[in-house]
């Protein structure tokens, strides 16, 4: 198969096994995300496919050919850490410079194809700037030109956005998966936040314990997470069984499992909602007014409410549940 | 502000104790030396200058000490990297013992080396047939043994702390390890080998005790020619001109370290990110070199002792026994026993005296000056208190004798002196071995300390302490195992009748016959037995600070 396969991939600390009997695949062009909580190995994982982390047991193959043992710089993978990792005696042509300078590129076709890279990153003119004046933002964006200049079969990510504030990092994990997306880039990138590996990528493989739970394509995954720990993780903020899914079951029509599980937006203060809750408090938010209410048959649950309505704890509101905002989950023990 | 001042006036009478000490016990005998030589008999005599410096022994002297500091400062840094990569770097069995054994000769007596480098090497030792006895390739390696420590641990702290993230992401994008440690490992080492190449060559340029037992007669430093002009031929004029051309030298080069040593700091290091890694095939030449330098290292050593328990090739204790005599020919006025244990009195009130100052210094010189005037004085006084490390103790030691012999400073005859001239030696170790954790805390940790109702002085405690009483306790064993060895000064401060130990082994080796020699050998294995005790206790501290510059 084209692309990256990864198979039986274990690695084990002092005896403490970090990556159990991890298998992945990722097609080229594509990009796939692998979605954990801090320490549920996902780095080491990375390293693994990186080549800096040799595994105790199974194979990381491309393009069908084995590359288990070969080093990391003869792989043809580019890594882009969380900070960057900019080369602070080098400015920023020569940081994006330095794998067309291993390759021995012909110096007069460096500086074109590194002021095309910076363009392409949305650094125009930068070239001449030292790594310590960048923003955070600006860093990534730079070691991102950087790993693309080494037009990498396969390029690692770890965690790439995750040391920028949130306004930032939403612009650009949408900017990242657009040049991943327009140079063809088959890219890996391991990450604990959600909303980042649903914008950047096409699959999402979910790794709990050093051992994926849960693989496929990005909506699918999103959709209909494995168990209640992958939907909490997915964002998925309630979960709901018993009489609580039985009230809610009516209202989503077939397909809907004995379990359901909430985004916090799930349900909406709305006229002409089907179900009545009493608000126990509310709160001022960014995007309306963030509500825990008493529902009948249900149990305390969030809700929102446009911005502008009075609310006080006590009152009754009608709510309508937003079906796109709910997953059936398979069956299995549920509470917390 | 009027509530500032009283702190402030607190930390200038604070400042003012090391400062008063410097002046006295430095600035005073080292002017006072250099004012003999060019001022005598109230008349400036600069004409001379020139006339000095071009005279063939000194010529020869200036030369050879520079040729000699610049190939030891290379030998000793082309080893010193691979070591500490090796030491510091990778996942090697055994490697705490090997960090010991490596930087064991840097705190070693200088007789006690250059007692055991001429065990070697002489026609009878292991290495005879080399026939580099009283060579100048002997000093070499003698320098290369002392000053691998220097580079081993400077570079080692710093490569220890490496981000290896930087090293992987130049492997991702393609660089071979040796490109990987051409293009990012070395620009990121270069401060601290700056560094610790300048305080090599500044070691290596001011030798005083190796040079002077192994050079014999033959080969002279600016250091052992200030000797002999002092001590036999009384020329104070041409030992002067001689002083202020090495004061200079010092200066210049300790600007140039601190430069260094300045960006070395403002590197980033992102400490303990399991920066080691296992052993691999391509490891093979820097390991091997390691293994050369733990031998060379363990091979004076183990000859010195070895020969300190025979006597004509039959293995017996008497050259221990002897010790408590005063040596045949009546070499000595007093018996060995009787010098230790002067050692160890001296040695102790001359530690808590850099103890003392150099907690001081430290305090202060890391205090973050908040103007860039206030700053500029902090790095000078930094400066300042480096300054006894590179000056000849020669020097000092006959600034002493010259300039505290009338009152109110009539302390020619006081006891007191040589531990006065060790603390001054000490003192600059201290203060590099406790600043650095000073300098790790973050102020916004006092400020938290005081805004939750701490005194300035509790504020310290609480956050200073649990950081640097390690240090504090390694750089006390550091300052003792340093006094205990100290010759150079000592050497000219010393009453006949009251040495210590590395005077007398000195002394020993200067008169003829077996007998004495035994008892310089013994003498010296209990003289490094016993720093080696001092520096095993404190190596167990694991200050990274300690001996690196």
């Amino acid at each position: 198969m084209d692309g990256l396969v990864v198979a039986g991939v274990g690695v084990s600390f002092d005896g403490d096994p970090a990556v159990q009997d991890v298998t992945l695949e990722l097609p080229a062009g594509q990009v796939l995300a692998v979605l954990g909580p801090s320490g549920c190995g996902k780095s080491t994982l990375l390293r693994v496919i990186a080549g800096l982390q040799v595994p105790d047991r199974g194979t990381v193959s491309f393009d069908g050919a084995d590359v288990t043992g070969i080093p990391t710089h003869k792989r043809g993978f580019a890594l882009m850490f969380q900070d960057g990792q900019l080369f602070a005696h080098l400015d920023v042509a020569a940081n994006v410079a330095y794998p067309l300078r291993r390759k021995r590129v012909a110096r007069a076709k460096i500086a074109p194809r590194v002021t095309e890279l910076l363009n392409l990153v949305g650094l125009p003119g930068m070239e001449e700037r030292g790594p310590a004046s960048l923003s955070g933002g600006q860093q990534q964006r730079v070691a991102l030109a950087r790993a693309l200049a080494a037009e990498p079969r396969l390029l690692l990510l770890d965690e790439p956005l995750s040391a920028l504030d949130r306004a930032l990092r939403d612009r650009l994990a949408t900017d990242l998966r657009e040049i991943l997306v327009c140079t063809g880039t088959t890219a890996l990138l391991v990450t604990h936040d959600h909303d980042e590996a649903l914008t950047a990528a096409d699959r999402i493989a979910v790794m709990r314990d050093g051992r994926i739970v849960q693989q496929g394509p990005a909506a699918d995954v999103w959709q209909h997470p494995v168990d209640e720990r992958a939907a909490q993780f997915l964002g998925f903020s309630t979960i709901l069984d018993g009489s609580g899914a039985d009230r809610l079951r009516p209202l989503l029509g077939a397909g809907a499992g004995r379990r359901i599980a909430l985004r916090p937006g799930a349900l909406r203060v709305d006229p002409r909602g089907e179900l009545i809750g009493t608000v126990r408090s509310a709160a001022t938010v960014a995007d309306g007014i963030r509500l825990r209410c008493e529902v009948e048959a249900i149990g305390e649950v969030q809700a929102y409410a446009e911005t502008g309505t009075t609310l006080a704890p006590g009152d009754r509101v009608q709510l309508r549940l937003v079906p796109a905002a709910t997953a059936a989950l398979p069956e299995g023990p549920a509470g917390r | 502000m009027p509530s500032r001042w009283p702190r402030r006036a607190a930390l200038t009478a604070l400042a003012l104790i090391p400062l008063v000490f410097l002046a006295v016990f430095f600035v005073l005998p080292v002017g006072g030396m250099v004012l003999r030589g060019l001022h005598p008999d109230g008349s400036w005599a600069l004409g001379d200058t020139w006339s000095v410096l071009s005279r063939p022994p000194e010529r020869q002297a200036l030369w050879f000490t520079l040729w000699i500091a610049v190939l030891g400062t290379a030998l000793t840094t082309a080893l010193g990297v691979p070591v500490a990569y090796v030491l510091y770097r990778l996942r090697l069995p055994g490697r705490r013992v090997l960090r010991g054994i490596v930087v064991t000769p840097f705190v070693l007596p200088t007789v006690v080396v250059g007692v055991a480098f001429r065990t070697l090497l002489v026609q009878s030792g292991p290495l005879g047939f080399l026939n580099i006895d009283a060579s100048w390739v002997a000093i070499l390696l003698a320098l290369v043994f002392f000053n691998l420590a220097v580079v081993v641990r400077t570079v080692g702290a710093v490569w220890e702390g490496l981000d290896p993230r930087a090293e992987e992401s130049a492997a991702a994008l393609g660089a071979s390890p040796w490109q990987v440690f051409r293009t990012v490992t070395l620009p990121a080492l270069r401060p601290s080998i700056i560094s610790a190449a300048s305080v090599v060559f500044l070691f290596c340029a001011t030798a005083f005790g190796v040079v002077l037992i192994l050079g014999g007669t033959r080969y002279s430093t600016i250091e052992t020619q200030i000797y002999l002009l002092t001590t036999n031929l009384l020329d104070l004029r041409s030992a002067a001109v001689l002083s202020i051309v090495q004061l200079l030298a010092v200066v210049v080069l300790l600007w140039g370290a601190e430069i260094a040593r300045s960006r070395k700091q403002r590197t980033t290091v992102t400490a303990g990110r399991g920066g080691l890694r296992a052993v691999r095939f391509s490891d093979a030449i820097p390991l091997a070199l390691t293994g050369l330098v733990v031998l060379f290292v363990v091979a004076p050593l183990a000859t010195l002792v070895v020969r300190s328990l025979q006597i004509d090739g039959v293995w017996t204790l008497d050259n221990y026994r002897h010790l408590a005599s005063d040596g045949a020919d009546n070499a000595l006025l007093v018996p060995v026993w009787q010098a230790l244990d002067n050692s160890w009195r001296i040695a102790i009130d001359a530690t808590a005296m850099a103890v003392v100052l150099g907690v001081i210094v430290s305090v202060l010189v890391t205090r973050r000056g908040s103007t860039r005037h206030t700053r500029g004085l902090l790095t000078a006084l930094d400066g300042a208190f480096m300054l006894p490390l590179g000056i000849s103790a020669v020097t000092v030691g006959f600034g002493f004798l010259i300039t505290l012999n009338h009152p109110p400073l009539d302390l020619r005859s006081s006891p007191i002196l040589i531990p006065i001239a060790q603390a001054l030696v000490a003192l600059p170790l201290v203060v590099r071995t406790l600043a650095p954790a000073l300098r790790s805390t973050d102020e916004r940790q006092r400020q938290a300390a005081a805004a939750l109702g701490a005194s300035p002085l509790r504020a310290m405690v609480t956050v200073d302490l649990p950081v640097v009483w390690r240090p504090l306790l390694a750089a006390t064993g550091f300052a003792l195992a340093v006094s205990l060895g100290e010759f150079g000064a000592t050497s000219f401060l010393a009453q006949p009748d009251h040495p210590t130990l590395p005077v007398v082994i000195y002394a020993l080796i200067g008169h003829p016959g077996a007998v004495n020699f035994g008892m310089a050998l013994a003498g010296s294995v209990v003289l490094a037995g016993m720093t080696a005790l001092v520096m095993g206790l404190v190596e167990r501290l694991h200050v990274t600070s300690m001996g690196a510059f």
